[in-house]
């Protein structure tokens, strides 16, 4: 299988503090992993570079063998990102759906359709501002873009962390039930809670990989 | 392309929902309101009345209120939405980053540049119902002096912006930029000729790369050829460069600015850490 991210000996400092600390992995085509660790171990700086928001201080990342700063509409056309806590976004629900319709080629069907499948109510709420809808219903919705988005890989930073244990399982289902191959990065504190859903655990400390190894379902 | 238009349209429709444009919207409409209750159009002033002293009045305040407007206002649209992590979702979609910074750009300066327009728009409205004739030469050279004015402000609040990673920070700069600016229109220059420490040149240049005295001289030229109002250094650079030139440079000189600012800082978008 081909990689479809591979980093090589990638090193991040802010300030004067290594956050990344020459870290090498590959992710395959059809893996899906759980990344681990204590707080300020550096998963959230390793998935936002893998999306290309840092400037490496050595080493390199390629997704799809394209680099992610450089490259970063090619590469970022075939990730989908849900992030820990959902951003304050000003734009009404309706705008939102049309910037991601226009720059990833998503329907807005598509979203209110997964929408939809986590009982989110879109057409009812498409003129309210998006950071006026409650906290669940705004991670609902940013779940149904990123699904609704297909792409070969997911990035999740905690993506269950504001919503209700229902509404969490049901978005663990909805990926179960996704029927096509996709890899995935998971960002989580619960290992046991991604039970079926991940084939990998990778555990960081230190801005370090200390720990890499597959999962058996 | 179509991304940057997008994204220029978004920023507009987020700006016409929001309280900052309304209270921005508002103190230019209600200045020309003002003005009117007020008779300004009626009044005499160094020898200025009807539109020319409204005008007069208008450029005035526009000069002291549009940069910090500007500035305030435009300096939190990628700080803020960085720090907000608004600006990590947005960009994890792909969109390049020369569509969204200049797309932010297109967005923002119409949400500033449109309402002063308006006001100015409504006042002529105003004149010509009063039975005023219309100064045209005066309203096109004040028109682009407007869109010069939103355009190096722009640009400043664009740099501050990408540069500061903090909101809080990047008000503190901003504010700081406007105060120096306006300071060094008058109090400085004056302050400083007058200690005699610093030769004329440097004063003189001082005051033309400030784009606020720029506006403030190509302004006033409109209703004073002479420069006989404003002060020893516009009085210097009309005698310099003579009355077009002048007015190239009070039109030119503060786009040419803004687009360095603000191409300066998209450079620093481009090359720094975007969160």
């Amino acid at each position: 299988m081909s990689a479809l991210v591979e980093i090589r000996d990638v090193r991040k400092r802010f300030q004067k503090t290594p956050v990344l600390d020459g870290i090498t992995l590959e992710i395959r085509a059809g893996d899906r992993i759980a990344m681990l660790g204590p707080n300020g171990a550096g998963k959230t700086t390793l998935v936002r570079s893998i999306l290309g928001f840092y400037h490496l201080d050595g080493g390199s990342i390629r997704v799809l063998g394209k680099d992610p700063v450089r490259q970063r509409v090619e590469v970022l056309a075939s990730v989908a990102f849900i992030p820990q806590l959902p951003p304050p976004v000003k734009l009404s629900i309706r705008e939102l759906l049309q910037y991601v319709e226009r720059s990833s080629g998503v329907p807005a069907a598509a979203v209110a359709a997964e929408a939809g499948r986590m009982d989110l109510d879109l057409e009812s709420h498409a003129s309210k501002a998006f950071f006026k809808l409650s906290g669940g219903m705004k991670q609902k919705l940013l779940i149904a873009i990123a699904l609704a988005r297909r792409s070969r890989l997911f990035v999740f930073d905690e993506p269950t962390a504001s919503l209700d244990p229902k509404a969490r399982e049901l978005f663990y289902r909805l990926l179960s039930e996704l029927d096509y191959d996709y890899s995935a990065i998971y960002v989580t504190h619960r290992l046991e809670e991604l039970e079926g859903l991940v084939n990998r655990k990778v555990y960081m400390e230190l801005g370090k990989v200390v720990e890499d190894e597959p999962l058996t379902a | 392309m179509k991304n940057l238009l997008l994204i220029a349209y978004l920023d507009i429709r987020e700006s016409l929902r929001s309280r900052w444009f309304y209270v921005y919207a508002v103190v230019f409409g209600g200045l020309m309101g003002l003005f009117f209750i007020t008779g300004i159009t009626d009044s005499v002033v160094m020898g200025f009345t009807g539109l020319s002293r409204l005008l007069l009045v208008f450029i005035e305040v526009t000069i002291i209120i549009l940069p910090i407007f500007i500035l305030i206002t435009t300096v939190k649209s990628i700080s803020a939405d960085r720090e907000s992590n608004i600006l990590e979702y947005m960009l994890s979609f792909p969109v390049s980053l020369r569509d969204y910074y200049w797309g932010k750009f297109l967005g923002r300066f119409v949400t500033v540049f449109v309402p002063v327009i308006a006001a100015l728009v409504l006042g002529i409205g105003w004149g010509v119902l009063k039975g005023a004739t219309i100064p045209w030469e005066m309203v096109l050279l004040y028109s682009a002096l407007i869109f010069s004015l939103c355009i190096v402000f722009l640009g400043i609040a664009f740099f501050i912006s990408t540069t500061v990673k903090s909101h809080d920070m990047a008000l503190g700069v901003a504010f700081l930029t406007w105060i120096v600016l306006l300071a060094f229109i008058d109090v400085a220059l004056i302050g400083l000729m007058m200690q005699n420490r610093i030769s004329d040149g440097v004063i003189i240049a001082i005051a033309m790369l400030n784009p606020m005295e720029a506006f403030r001289i190509g302004a006033i030229a409109l209703f004073d050829p002479e420069l006989t109002v404003i002060g020893p250094v516009a009085y210097y650079l009309l005698d310099t460069l003579g009355h077009t030139a002048l007015m190239l440079y009070a039109v030119f000189y503060p786009i040419l600015l803004g687009v360095f600012f603000a191409l300066w800082g998209y450079r620093l978008f481009r090359r720094k850490d975007l969160l």
